[in-house]
């Protein structure tokens, strides 16, 4: 099938996103994200689960949360150019949301297949909120490194073991586990409150999430909770995986954008030496240096959506690719943003803490940059 | 390629398929010398009129010129320069030498010359029969162009040309030279003015080669003393020559009205991350073969990241709702493309390693040696219109609205 020229981001795909671009520049303004997060500075305190959720309700109104499910679901079936545009609007908000969960969870879950799929993407297009719990122990990056054992009993699974770094794993109301039999690994949907089961916030340096460890202790599930049986969930995963680097890349996008735009404006208002800062070439080239970065990054996302939708045999090129540009540009914009506003940079007070410690999460989510590029070449050269 | 072809109008098919066809038939015999990587360094006198021959060619059959007015021997047609492009392109012909003449004399001349004068000059420099070059940088006068010197005094109904063209590609072959000088001291910007002037064996006109780090040559300086010209020679009004220089510069910077005709030399063969896969099959760093080495695989990943990043950009360029600032990727492209091409390069070196000391002439280097002389001439094309430090001045101010830099 060819690509469209536009990525698939058309006028309904431009509806959505402008949308989005209202209605969480109006709910995630800057002020409200102060107030929501930025509190008690204190790193020992405990770790909170901080979102707006009024706003969550209204999200799930306006359908965001059906937008990636197929409608043979009982979703909206929006392309991956509109669930990337999405995405790169909440980044660019560093909004704390259970949607970036909810969007990756669906990714997975609508590539197995079965009635009990289905089921939960009914569930999740409704509102309940979701996480993806799919990291085993030792937090290696490879989309199988689930450590989670699954055991036969009867009709029903017990699960017991560690899931770690679960995004926004404070929210959710219904996790989708990573466990693994002898006959490999499967996905299976535990809800929030099953017997067995204790969630754990992580103490993390960025706020505008929340991230847990799982500790399931013979969680048993009955046959409905299995969303892919043991033979396929490592296949479902890595048809997902694309999917996801194309989220959290966008993700980073956004961010980065707004670090791009800030740095730029506080580099036109701020004066020394009797000049604004962007009249200096060593504060300038390196913002230039921001964009051209964000650029490439940006481009190489919608291409991945585009190839996700359209040619799947290079989906997985595009994604590594998208998510090494990706994560490199939110490292390289984070590190100027905090760098070149200088003194107050350096303080809590100044927002671009916020987008500065969102963007570094993010970069090593699912693999860092150089991880990507390795795993790109064995895609280019063997 | 096929991609563009989709898309095309029935006329723009038909034009397609013309191309493709005269292409097949018109090829030229592959050449028994090593043609240089940029028509710019032709010095060989054979060279230069194999070249030109195929220039002629190629403006015969239709493929040269095709936006412009058929009164200025083109071909009378609109937004078809792109698809010969894509076919030549795809065609993998030799470039065409009037490099210059093509990319920035014409189309100034076109906007900006009087109606003689575009008769006169645009057929010859498509057909590529006068060899064109352009007159901008001086000694004291490169990334801050418009405080260029070359004086150009009345005297009766004559100008007085006195001054000194540096980087002057082509001008060994050029016969005529487009040039941004000054008519006033008053002002920076108002005090010049744009004309064309004759360069070959001409009274009161110098050309010498330079020798750039490459050891070859590819420009010259070009010395001006008391050349007298008549007014006929001037485009647009005297102080606007500012204004014309914007029309060549946003030309050359590939974001002008007219499309130049080009054989794609960048499109040609393989990518930049192909070759260099290639290379790192061939080449052993530290006693096993370097594709296998983790530190080259990264560099590779790198530039196949990047080049492919530039290319999706050119595919946002066109969407609108996913470029909120339509100048923000066309004003990148020169840095962009310049600054990867020597990525690229740098890589190359590494990977080949202490093979990459070896030169063009070394007849045990990796890929003829043409990886140290592409490393070397990526210099020339950071450094050429408008360093990457000036585009970074650009984009910062026109784009991100900065404060302009002194």
């Amino acid at each position: 099938m060819a690509q469209p020229k536009d990525f698939g981001f058309g006028e309904d795909e431009k509806m959505v996103r402008d949308s989005a671009r209202k209605f969480i520049g109006e709910h995630g303004s800057i002020e409200k994200l102060r107030k929501l997060v930025g509190g008690d500075p204190d790193p020992e305190k405990s770790p909170e689960s901080l979102y707006d959720a009024p706003a969550w309700e209204q999200i799930v109104e306006l359908g965001w949360t059906a937008l990636a499910i197929p409608e043979e679901a009982g979703g909206v079936g929006m392309n991956m150019a509109t669930v990337a545009a999405l995405a790169e609007v909440v980044g660019g908000h560093a909004f704390p949301s259970p949607l970036i969960a909810s969007l990756l969870t669906t990714l997975v879950v609508r590539e197995a297949s079965g009635e009990n799929r289905n089921e939960l993407l009914g569930e999740i297009a409704e509102g309940k909120r979701v996480a993806l719990a799919v990291t085993g122990n030792e937090g290696a990056w490879d989309i199988d490194s689930a450590t989670i054992e699954v055991a036969a009993s009867g009709g029903s699974v017990v699960l017991s073991g560690f899931s770690r770094y679960v995004q926004d794993g404070g929210k959710a109301e219904l996790f989708l586990v990573a466990g693994r039999s002898a006959a490999g690994l499967g996905l299976y949907a535990v809800p929030a409150d099953a017997k067995g089961l204790k969630v754990t916030l992580d103490q993390i340096v960025d706020r505008t999430r929340d991230q847990a460890t799982l500790e399931l202790d013979g969680v048993e599930l009955p046959a409905s909770a299995v969303i892919a049986a043991p033979a396929d969930g490592t296949q479902v995963l890595e048809k997902a995986l694309p999917a996801l680097l194309t989220v959290v890349a966008a993700d980073m996008v956004g961010a980065s954008e707004w670090q791009l735009q800030t740095t730029t404006e506080y580099a036109k208002t701020r004066e020394q030496f009797n000049h604004p800062l962007g009249f200096f070439q060593a504060v300038k080239h390196p913002i230039v240096n921001m964009m051209l970065e964000i650029d490439k990054a940006k481009s190489l996302v919608y291409a991945a959506a585009s190839a996700i939708d359209n040619k799947p045999e290079n989906a997985e090129r595009f994604a590594r690719m998208a998510k090494a540009q990706a994560s490199d540009t939110a490292a390289f914009c984070s590190d100027r943003s905090v760098q070149l506003h200088g003194g107050i940079g350096f303080t809590w007070e100044c927002d671009v803490h916020f987008f500065f410690k969102r963007n570094k999460h993010n970069q090593f989510l699912f693999g860092d940059g150089a991880y990507q590029r390795s795993k790109l070449m064995k895609i280019l050269a063997g | 390629m096929s991609q563009a072809a989709k898309k095309d109008t029935p006329e723009q098919a038909e034009y397609r398929a013309y191309c493709r066809k005269w292409i097949e038939e018109n090829r030229p015999e592959e050449p028994d010398f090593r043609l240089p990587l940029q028509a710019i360094e032709v010095m060989d006198e054979g060279v230069k009129e194999y070249l030109q021959t195929w220039q002629k060619k190629a403006y015969d059959g239709g493929l040269i010129g095709v936006d412009y007015p058929t009164e200025y021997g083109g071909g009378g047609k609109s937004g078809m320069q792109t698809i010969a492009n894509q076919e030549l392109a795809a065609g993998d012909v030799p470039y065409f030498i009037n490099v210059i003449g093509l990319g920035m004399c014409a189309p100034t001349i076109f906007h900006h010359a009087s109606e003689e004068l575009k008769r006169r000059f645009i057929p010859q420099i498509l057909s590529g029969e006068m060899i064109w070059c352009q007159g901008f940088s001086e000694p004291g006068a490169g990334s801050d162009l418009a405080s260029c010197n070359t004086s150009v005094v009345k005297k009766g109904d004559k100008w007085i040309v006195n001054g000194h063209k540096v980087w002057t590609s082509l001008a060994h072959y050029a016969g005529w030279m487009i040039a941004l000088v000054r008519t006033s001291n008053h002002d920076k910007y108002k005090g010049l003015s744009f004309f064309v002037l004759p360069v070959q064996d001409t009274k009161g006109v110098t050309i010498r080669p330079l020798i750039k780090i490459t050891g070859e040559t590819g420009f010259n300086e070009v010395i001006f003393e008391d050349l007298e010209v008549p007014d006929s020679y001037r485009l647009d009004d005297v102080g606007k020559g500012w204004t014309v220089a914007m029309t060549t510069l946003t030309h050359e910077r590939g974001a002008g009205t007219l499309v130049g005709p080009n054989t794609g030399m960048s499109a040609r063969g393989a990518t930049r991350t192909q070759r260099l896969l290639e290379l790192a099959k061939k080449c052993r760093r530290n006693g096993k073969p370097a594709i296998d080495d983790p530190f080259i695989r990264d560099r590779i990943a790198l530039v196949a990241v990047w080049e492919e990043g530039l290319a999706q950009n050119q595919r946002r360029a066109k969407v609108p709702g996913l470029t909120d600032d339509p100048m923000r990727i066309p004003l990148q492209g020169k840095v962009s493309f310049t600054e990867l091409a020597q990525l690229a390069a740098t890589v190359a070196l590494e990977i080949e390693g202490q093979a990459s000391s070896l030169y063009i002439a070394d007849p045990m280097a990796p890929d003829s040696g043409t990886w140290p002389l592409t490393f070397l001439n990526s210099y020339g094309n950071t450094i050429a219109a408008g360093t990457s430090e000036v585009q970074r001045n650009i984009l910062g101010e026109r784009v991100l609205g900065m404060a302009k830099s002194k």
